[in-house]
């Protein structure tokens, strides 16, 4: 394995292996950039993931501490988890679901399309639809997508044929298995989905694509890329012309280290990209790096979420097979005579008995919930994932008390729902109950939002640097060789799963660096 | 379709992590119905009609009619353990236990855990469900009551199957109920 020296000045860091992070890192790696990777996580493979909810929230999902407030529900159920992603090699990437789209054209200008909201910050990305649609075409190749390149879509397992039989008894047309970085057949190196379920506990078959054995390993194999597992960004430092020079960690053995770098990429997911970049203030700096705007941290976006649950008379054993098995896009559409901007997804979920008890209804108990968990067998699930709307006040900031075990600041994470995305939810609770009632569910749970998987915005991409963070390409306004390759770049959140999009912007950005690179830019 | 069968084999090992070891372990062995002895609240930190008041909570804030008492006294019995070694937990369950029961005396003339119906106990738990003690109980309790491998099929769910090759040719696809779409 490549060893790259901690004075060695020439390398990029990049601060995260999940979707953007690996993606990038292997991308330079194959154009021969010299990468260090720092992962605050360890390195869980394949044969360590195991089909247990509980044992494996305990090895993946970072647990460290985190503060939620604000009116959103999680903050009263989930005082210190206000989101649910991984720390582990690969990142999120490795519990995603593999729900694979693009945003919509009318997605990336939304402050144009939707108009003024009240309460809400919208802005429209400095890049479009068509801007990017050639980097997603790369991202689907690269993901396996089903249903393009020529890839079939993956069957559907029984908790897809409930919500697509409902689904077509109220006149839905575009209910699919969807498009999933699931291996239907044998491609790149990996199997076909074996049906395991358990995609959020890891893919035991490697069927579904994570940066853990697929980027990774591939960027390692070329000989330009060390990936360091168990080592917690503490700071980005610079120099006294403001451009950043290294970064300090923690190593394993709690060791503080430093690692120069000719570039920084930050990649560490919505609630610790900005965390980290506030955490840098310096007297250069006060407010953190590349925070001349006062952007870093704000316009946090999560989707607007639910779920609806239902049960049947006869069972459905929703569990068995993938977890995200298809979906319903109709009400993905803008279309403001529904009472909101924006769209929303359905797709199926389901989680464990386990699950289930903690997240049905976080804190009910008595008859009324013991009764809706005794139908676990008969029930099907939906996960309801549309736009919620960015606002200034929903953002990420140090928690003035909570320390992590390093003694660094956490991230406070502040959300209240814009009255857009209440309406949005209230309306795909109807919709979701009533697909399920269209072919017999005795009785539907509306569902509260669990702690956030999609976490978007705080810091944003944006055509002016006092309107956000980062430029069309994520390099930060502020600082020449400082980017941020996740998705905190998000501007908007739109109606679908984030991850082919961060994929396909790290694909870009990492032809960008390169070039810039070589023309000696940075 | 391929449906699950609740029956459950218990392991020798699940079976005397609920009970204490005064229980001759050839009697429970042979037992396919459990009926719990009360002994398994004997010892530890926590008197056991404090053990046994605890378990009558558990039950009363998620009531399984299909489930013995055996699940609920794995559920609890870490607190014993808990109460062990710290002794503030000690003293939270104590004075928890303490209040419900002067409650339900006043109330019911009775202990907690001699209250006659379920549902003039859920009274008593409703009056406590802001105090430390309940919060705690109840949110160890989502966890150490449905963790249990052993209630999963009780509940229709089969757990890992990543080791029995997925569902791939085990009924991931078999639903046969639904209309004709």
């Amino acid at each position: 394995m490549t060893r790259f020296e901690s004075n060695d000045d020439s390398v990029v860091v990049i601060v995260g292996s999940g979707a953007g992070g690996g993606t990038l890192g292997n991308e330079l790696a194959q154009k021969g950039v010299k990468v260090v990777m720092l992962e605050a996580g360890p390195r869980n493979e394949i044969q360590d993931f195991v089909n247990d909810e509980w044992e494996s929230f305990t090895q993946l999902a970072w647990t460290d501490m985190r503060v939620a407030s604000g009116s959103w529900r999680v903050a009263q159920d989930f005082p210190n988890l206000p989101a649910w992603i991984v720390k582990s090699v690969g990142g999120s990437t490795v519990h995603w679901a593999g729900a694979s789209l693009r945003f919509e054209e009318h997605e990336f200008k939304i402050a144009s399309v939707y108009g003024a909201v009240k309460g809400a910050n919208l802005l429209d990305w400095p890049i479009t639809k068509a801007d990017l649609d050639p980097w997603y075409d790369r991202a689907e190749a690269k993901l396996g997508v089903t249903r393009t390149n020529n890839i079939p879509g993956l069957p559907g397992n029984n908790n897809f044929k409930v919500m697509e039989a409902g689904a077509r008894k109220l006149g839905y047309k575009e209910v699919s298995t969807g498009r999933m970085a699931i291996n239907s057949e044998p491609r790149d190196g990996r199997g076909m989905c074996q049906q395991i379920g358990f995609c959020f506990q890891g893919c035991k078959s490697g069927a579904k694509w994570s940066t853990l054995y697929t980027e990774i390993p591939q960027g390692e194999a070329t000989g330009n890329l060390e990936v360091r597992p168990n080592s917690h960004v503490a700071r980005i430092e610079h120099d006294r012309t403001g451009k950043v020079t290294a970064v300090v960690y923690f190593d394993e053995t709690g060791a503080m280290q430093r690692q120069k770098a000719r570039i920084v990429c930050v990649a560490g997911n919505s609630l610790e990209s900005p965390r980290l970049l506030l955490n840098s203030a310096s007297i250069m700096f006060p407010d953190g790096l590349a925070n001349s705007s006062g952007q870093v941290g704000r316009n946090y976006m999560r989707h607007m979420t639910g779920s609806v649950y239902a049960a049947f008379e006869k069972p459905v054993h929703m569990y068995r097979g993938t977890t995200m098995a298809g979906i319903i896009r109709d009400e993905a559409r803008h279309d403001p005579s529904r009472g909101f901007h924006g769209g929303y997804e359905m797709e199926t979920i389901s989680i464990g008995l386990p699950f289930m008890a903690a997240f049905l209804d976080p804190g009910a108990w008595g008859r009324s919930f013991t009764s809706a968990l005794e139908t676990y067998p008969r029930m099907a699930g939906m996960w309801l994932i549309g736009e919620d709307m960015p606002q200034d006040t929903n953002r990420v900031t140090l928690d003035p008390d909570a320390k992590d075990k390093h003694g660094l600041p956490v991230a406070n994470v502040h959300y209240d729902d814009h009255p857009n995305d209440i309406a949005m939810r209230n309306h795909a609770y109807r919709q979701g109950a009533a697909i399920y009632e269209a072919v017999g569910a005795t009785v539907t749970y509306p569902t509260t939002p669990y702690p956030s998987t999609h976490n978007m915005g705080t810091n944003r991409m944006s055509a002016k640097a006092r309107d956000g963070v980062v430029n069309r390409f994520g390099q930060t306004h502020d600082i020449k060789n400082l980017f941020v390759s996740d998705g905190s770049q998000f501007t908007s959140g739109a109606a679908c799963n984030p991850t082919l999009t961060i994929v396909a912007l790290a694909i870009r950005q990492a032809d960008h660096i390169a070039g810039a690179m070589q023309r000696r830019d940075i | 379709m391929r449906t699950v069968d609740p029956r459950e084999r218990f392991s020798r090992r699940f079976l005397l992590k609920g009970m204490a070891a005064a229980v001759p372990a050839a009697a429970i062995a042979t037992s396919t119905e459990l009926s719990v002895s009360e002994a398994w609240a004997e010892g530890g930190a926590l008197a056991s009609s404090t053990m046994k008041t605890l378990v009558k909570v558990a039950r009363d804030i998620y009531p399984h009619d299909f489930l013995g008492d055996l699940y609920y006294v794995n559920a609890v019995k870490p607190w014993n353990d808990k109460a062990a070694v710290d002794p503030a937990v000690k003293t939270m369950l104590e004075d928890g236990v303490r209040r419900l029961d002067a409650d339900a005396q006043q109330r019911h003339g009775v202990q907690y855990a001699n209250v006659g119906w379920e549902a003039q106990r859920v009274k008593l738990l409703h009056d406590i469900e802001k105090t430390d003690f309940f919060k705690r109980i109840r949110s160890d309790l989502v966890v150490s009551l449905y963790n249990q491998h052993e209630l999963w099929k009780r509940f229709g769910y089969e757990g890992a199957s990543a080791e029995k090759g997925g569902y791939i040719n085990r009924g991931f696809a078999d639903i046969d109920w639904l209309p004709k779409a």
